[in-house]
């Protein structure tokens, strides 16, 4: 059982600066030297940021990024652990505040745990290798010939030990090292703790229903509140029937917040706020207002517009070779679209957010936020406050997957909290969730590739039409022209365009590779068929050489490719109606390949088993590794089924009736085949997505003969 | 306004209610009990799952006022000390991502054992299919309710 603790006292002077130079090497600033001397006070020894050791011998780790169910509050504490040598078990855990003391404390990109890998172990090495010389000092023996375990420093030739505990006045006597000086473990056979399966620290309280998450904050005399916006994005209120509203049961206030104009930020709306969320919600009934809206985007209006434009050039924006020649050369060209539709992230705990504005002018905020420094920033220049007088703690996550790198919610939640002056909790609805999302953005993609008479790509001709605002892609709809089958065939072209939208967008779980990846990984399957050729073989050879720079490793892409069809035993017959389908991807900086086995009766499907090839480098915590391949899996399956649509310039979907999220019954069973190496760890939270939805796609083919082109899968038919 | 007095975790509480309050916002609101989630409004999450009388049921549908007479159970009352079969398998399958879902899925789970202590997959998805989890980790919750109903097999049936 772990124990939260907010008091989040972290002793400045107690700061072990460490910076990245631009070379990658690490340097330790003179605050570490500095400070590791000053780091016991009373009770506690803080060696660092991270570490804490009590003089009872209880030893505390801080978390320092917010928690989405990625596994980061386990998985950070776990690495420092590693280093600092002593049982998991014996560790506390704490989340930490934001404080800029920490550098990045972002749940985004995956980068996480490949950001966090060296001050993680440093703050563990560092401190062990104070005890560890104090020990030494002590006893008047060598350092290199002690050693620590388990929270304890031993000398074995004399047959001493000493717990940490006891040596915490002597260890800020000791001098600081270089970082040059610490012991990094790397490798995974070196390994105690790193790779086993750890269940998450917060398990007790998620279990036993305590106070974790942003909506079960509570603070004395606090309100409640609801955020009304234009269902078409960025309405502005003309009018509306505040007064009545702010009469009704139950309600304190309801006023007009004129807003911004930014899609990302405070938009206009109407503030409601009173005594009880139900109160709230109740009273928003009789709520009236006149909207002055500017735009009426729709998806039919959009989909008009992508099919004009698919008849144009596009603007290009990547060309090798000749792929005209190529194509006119050619005996076989495959040719074949794929659309897939705007999706919400839809996280299970709707936006909230917990504020107090102080009469000081102070900002206390509670909140889900995966990136409370970008939060901070958009409130303190919306609000006009300095960032300094903004105090953001790192409520349990609800759900991320990218939702919650955007603070609408919490900058309503601020401004509402300055007008007020309570503690308030703004609670969105489900239907505000779905219709006030950044929405991963739709796209289609119209390829064409030649086949040589070798059964390789000759050339390969893609068509990008996605969304843009002012001639630029807008946040999601992007796509690098880099992005493999770049380089790896001899011709090729990128062509780009852009159809005007005023939907708010954002980033959805591994941004537009969860989108595209399905598209390309389909359409190679069709230009295998074409050429006769086996479905892993033909990936393999693509994999086989580059043309130029590769767009990505080709050894670690193929062996995990490898790794899942030898795990699936890829090429055996699997049965009456029943088919085998794979894909690869890399993205953010891991490599995943699945093949997924899919039952047919009709074009009534059931995904019966993904096996997965997973390359990140070391695994970190295996449970929460598997969990997000496991997650990531069922959230291809669910996506797949989904779609927002919009009519008169909004969101027409506003709860789970016409928004049903993929349910247990779907689950396939997943096994996942890691390949541990002592590559720097990448993280997870992302790369396993991308490619699963063109390995289920693919073996639905397989199974039922259905190609499917178009998302949702019910689009051709496919039921799950 | 009228007056309820409800059955919760053992103990009777009674709370100024409209007729219309359903039992998950006088849970949270009136006596702050935020294990159980909102997450639709409309029954169709499965994160406002509570026990009454044993039986899994939406607390976002259901007045306040309809619940009197009958005993209530929150994730906070069902086994504060974590030690119940359920609990502890979902605790070592490390079945929560982001674990908002997860009270709900406990208590659903727990029903289910209590009707049927050995359930197969098919089971299992039909107890559970209105349970939603966004993180996915359904595959883990059928192996937890599967190490569940061992640990209460070896326990001698009783949880």
């Amino acid at each position: 059982m772990t124990r939260r603790d907010d008091s989040g006292g972290i002793s400045r002077r107690a700061f072990l600066k460490v910076s990245m130079l631009a070379s990658g090497a690490l340097m330790v600033g003179t605050a570490w030297v500095r400070d590791a001397r000053a780091g016991l006070e009373g009770e506690t020894w803080k060696p660092n940021l991270y570490v804490r050791i009590d003089r009872d011998g209880t030893v505390t780790i801080v978390s320092k990024n917010p928690e989405a169910g990625q596994g980061v509050k386990t998985a950070f504490p776990m690495v420092v652990a590693e280093c600092l040598e002593v049982d998991w078990k014996d560790v506390r855990v704490e989340q930490a505040p934001l404080d800029d003391r920490y550098g990045r404390q972002v749940v985004g990109g995956s980068r996480g745990t490949p950001d966090g890998w060296d001050d993680l172990r440093i703050a563990g090495a560092g401190a062990l290798y104070l005890l560890t010389h104090a020990a030494a000092a002590q006893w008047g023996v060598p350092a290199a010939a002690c050693t620590a375990r388990s929270g304890v420093v031993h000398h074995e030739p004399s047959n001493r030990s000493a717990p940490y505990e006891t040596l915490l006045d002597a260890a800020t006597e000791v001098p600081v090292p270089e970082v040059s000086a610490l012991k990094l473990k790397s490798r995974p056979e070196d390994f105690r703790l790193l790779g086993t399966f750890v269940p998450g620290v917060d398990n007790p309280k998620i279990l036993t229903g305590q106070p974790l998450f942003g909506c079960d904050v509570r603070r004395e005399g606090m309100l409640y509140a609801q955020y009304v916006k234009c269902p078409v994005f960025g309405g502005k209120v003309r009018q509306a029937n505040t007064d009545a509203v702010a009469g009704l049961p139950g309600i304190t206030h309801a006023f007009v917040v004129e807003g911004t104009d930014n899609l990302s930020g405070l938009m206009p709306g109407v503030a409601i706020v009173g005594e009880s969320w139900w109160a709230v919600n109740t009273a928003r009934e009789k709520l009236k207002v006149d909207w002055a809206t500017t735009h009426s985007d729709s998806s039919e209006g959009f989909a008009a517009e992508a099919k004009r434009l698919a008849g144009t050039p596009g603007a290009v924006q990547r060309q090798d070779g000749d792929v005209d020649a190529a194509l006119d050369a050619a005996d076989t060209v495959v040719e074949a679209s794929y659309y897939y539709p705007f999706v919400s992230h839809c996280n299970l705990e709707p936006q909230v957010a917990t504020a107090l504005y102080h009469e000081s002018g102070r900002l206390e905020m509670w909140a889900p936020t995966q990136n409370p420094r970008g939060a901070r920033g958009l409130i303190a220049s919306t609000l006009g406050i300095p960032e300094k007088n903004i105090h953001i703690e790192l409520e349990r996550i609800g759900g991320g997957f990218g939702r919650r790198l955007t603070h609408d919610y919490m900058v309503e939640t601020a401004w509402i909290a300055r007008v007020v002056k309570r503690p308030v909790q703004l609670q969105w609805t489900r239907e505000d969730d779905l219709q006030h999302d950044h929405y991963r953005p739709a796209a289609w993609h119209h390829f064409r590739a030649a086949l040589g008479d070798d059964g390789r790509m000759s050339a390969f001709d893609h068509h990008f039409v996605t969304f843009g605002r002012n001639g630029e892609t807008i946040s999601g709809a992007g796509l690098s022209p880099n992005h493999y089958p770049a380089g790896l065939v001899p011709n090729f072209r990128l062509r780009q365009s852009l159809i005007e939208c005023n939907i708010p967008t954002g980033p959805w779980r591994s941004p537009g590779h969860s989108a595209y990846c399905w598209a390309y990984q389909s359409f190679f399957d069709e230009v295998a068929l074409a050429a006769g050729r086996d479905q892993l073989e033909f990936r393999l050879d693509l994999l086989s050489r580059s043309y130029g720079e590769p767009p990505l490793d080709l050894e670690r892409t193929a062996g995990t490719l490898r790794k899942a069809a030898e795990a699936a035993g890829w090429g055996r017959d699997p049965g009456p109606n029943r088919g085998l389908g794979l894909a690869f991807h890399f993205d953010h900086g891991g490599f995943v390949s699945h093949v997924a086995q899919v039952h047919a009766d009709g074009k009534r499907i059931t995904v019966e088993k993904v096996w997965s090839g997973i390359d990140i480098g070391p695994v970190i915590n295996l449970s929460g590794a598997r969990n997000q391949v496991e997650g990531c899996v069922v959230d291809a399956l669910s996506t797949a089924q989904l779609e927002i649509t919009f009519a008169g310039g909004a969101a027409e979907q506003g709860n789970f009736s016409d928004y049903m999220l993929a349910t247990i019954d779907q689950a396939p069973e997943i096994e996942c085949h890691f390949i541990q190496t002592d590559n720097r760890p990448s993280g997870l939270g992302e790369p396993p997505i991308a490619p699963a939805t063109p390995a289920m796609a693919n073996a639905i083919y397989a199974a039922t003969g259905v190609r499917i082109r178009e998302q949702p899968w019910g689009k051709a038919g496919i039921i799950v | 306004m009228s007056e309820v007095t409800l059955n919760i975790n053992g103990e009777e509480h009674t709370l100024e209610v409209t007729p219309e309050l359903p039992l998950l916002w006088a849970l949270r609101d009136i006596l702050n009990l935020t294990g159980t989630k909102y997450g639709c409004g409309i029954g169709l999450c499965g994160s406002c799952t509570v026990l009454i009388d044993g039986e899994a049921t939406r607390s976002c549908t259901l007045p306040a006022a309809a619940a009197e007479g009958m005993a209530i159970t929150t994730i906070e009352g069902f086994a504060p000390n974590g030690d119940h079969p359920v609990q502890r398998a979902w605790d070592e399958e490390d079945v929560a991502q982001c674990g908002y879902c997860q009270g709900g899925q406990v208590l659903a789970a727990a029903a289910l054992l209590n009707r049927n202590p050995d359930p197969d997959d098919a089971a299992i998805d039909e107890a559970l299919g209105g349970n939603l989890c966004r993180c996915g980790t359904y595959v883990r919750i059928r192996k937890a309710v599967k190490r569940a109903a061992e640990y209460t097999r070896e326990a001698g049936g009783e949880a």
